[in-house]
């Protein structure tokens, strides 16, 4: 009895973050992010791999030592590994991702102060133990990659015609017969489809919306 | 005594998550660093072809850069400097030696960076003729954050510019960060850096170039929202093609018809 009722415990910890309470819909945290990075399917993988990365990692070490932060500096210790972590990523992503890391770095910098990643370490890598909080980052960096990657498949084919590079709608500009929608590479785009996605995903899961 | 104990144990955690994370990160940037160099040194190679329109990309990157000629100049005279492995000289490691580079004085050091190396790698590319076609020359300055790294490729007038490209910089994505955006990159085409007494020329004016009027011929378009990127681009410019950079040994290129 015990049994199933623990691992349906790792199952919603790593599940519901994705859908039933998604950082970005839901909680609306790491927007910032989510506008600048989405232009391009593949710099947005290279975003996501990294926060999944720097989530798990920094909610782990936080939870190994979670009886041994003292309370007054816990917000501080905190940041000291998010940031060495976040450092660390970005230094692997100049040495196996020089490209992206041309356009990316500044944005991965960035990820120290995703709100998303302080949130976990706080709300429940700090009460919870590492085992948890492990499964707990794998599954809020998945519900951030969900929305990410959403956005930016839908940015990157309307604005450009392409995903990844390969054209699926020729353009008008190499003789094809689509012409780019240009609002889709400026961040109000991923304004409109970020909004039309919590739509969406309230309408799907309807206890989710705020009673009056 | 309680307290005394708490404030030993907040030190001694913060001595010891400082430390860890500190050596974490240490580690990390040492053991990468050689595949970051090797990153940076393959695309600086990349932008010297590119510059000039060079770039194949089908083609191996070693093989292109062979038809180019590498060669020391020592600016002050503007002679070429004759060593064995032109290739393997690192300007910005002279700049930083003293026997090996001279300190700007603050009327000469327009691009903001205080030391500059005695000698200077130039890229060569000759016709069948064996007269000079294609000069490409290292430039680099101040912007706004960072000193912007890059290349200016002339035609053998070495008054006509075929492409300016910097390879490394942090100015702000978005605004000084469009310095590598194609449009404004493409303007420098046919531009002339030279006025007829051969003195650096080359403006950047706000509100947007006519580029097809003759008028506009030492002119490009400041980029948008970075005054403090453009002005350090037009400067860099301005030292590095006058007398106390390329400017002796673009002279003596003129002078010789091509054929140094």
């Amino acid at each position: 009895m015990s049994d199933i009722s623990t691992t349906n415990k790792y199952r919603t910890i790593l599940i519901q973050p994705v859908f039933e309470s998604n950082p970005i819909t839901i909680q609306v945290l790491g927007i910032c992010s989510a506008l600048a990075v989405t232009t391009s399917l593949k710099s947005a993988l290279i975003m996501c791999l990294a926060v999944i990365m720097v989530l798990t990692l920094s909610n782990t070490t936080v939870s190994v030592i979670r009886h041994h932060i003292p309370a007054s500096i816990r917000i501080i210790v905190q940041m000291t590994i998010i940031a060495s972590l976040v450092i660390v990523v970005d230094q692997f992503i100049k040495a196996y991702a020089f490209e992206m890391s041309k356009t990316l770095s500044v944005f991965v910098g960035l990820i120290i102060t995703n709100c998303i990643i302080m949130g976990r370490a706080e709300a429940f890598a700090m009460r919870n133990s590492p085992g948890l909080s492990f499964l707990d980052g794998i599954g809020h960096g998945i519900g951030y990659s969900v929305v990410l990657i959403t956005v930016a498949a839908i940015r990157e084919l309307l604005g450009t015609g392409k995903l990844l590079g390969y054209t699926l709608l020729p353009s008008v500009f190499e003789g094809g017969w689509y012409y780019p929608n240009s609002i889709m590479a400026l961040a109000p785009s991923a304004f409109f489809i970020i909004g039309l996605l919590i739509w969406a995903l309230h309408t799907w899961k309807s206890h989710q919306v705020d009673k009056e | 005594m309680q307290s005394r104990v708490a404030t030993r144990k907040v030190l001694f955690i913060a001595l010891v998550v400082s430390l860890v994370c500190s050596a974490v990160v240490t580690i990390s940037t040492i053991m990468l660093r050689s595949v970051q160099e090797a990153n940076r040194q393959h695309y600086m190679q990349v932008n010297i072809l590119n510059v000039a329109g060079l770039l194949q990309s089908d083609v191996a990157l070693e093989a292109q850069l062979q038809q180019l000629e590498t060669h020391l100049v020592e600016l002050d005279s503007g002679k070429f400097y004759e060593v064995e492995n032109p290739e393997a000289y690192d300007q910005r490691r002279a700049a930083k030696d003293p026997r090996q580079s001279k300190v700007l004085s603050a009327t000469e050091d327009i691009a903001g960076i205080k030391r500059r190396a005695k000698y200077a790698p130039v890229y060569l590319l000759r016709d069948d003729n064996n007269r000079v076609k294609t000069i490409i020359l290292p430039i680099h300055g101040n912007g706004l954050w960072s000193t912007l790294y890059g290349f200016i490729a002339l035609q053998s007038d070495t008054t006509t510019v075929i492409g300016v490209r910097f390879y490394e910089h942090a100015e702000t994505p978005g605004l000084g960060g469009n310095v590598d955006s194609t449009g404004w990159l493409a303007q420098w085409r046919g531009k002339k850096i030279f006025d007829s007494r051969r003195q650096p020329k080359i403006q950047f004016v706000k509100g947007g170039v006519d580029h097809d009027d003759p008028r506009t011929i030492h002119q490009v378009d400041a980029l948008t929202g970075a005054s403090v990127t453009s002005r350090g681009i037009e400067n860099l410019l301005k030292f590095w093609l006058g007398n106390d950079g390329f400017g002796p040994f673009l002279t003596r290129l003129q002078s010789s018809g091509g054929k140094l």
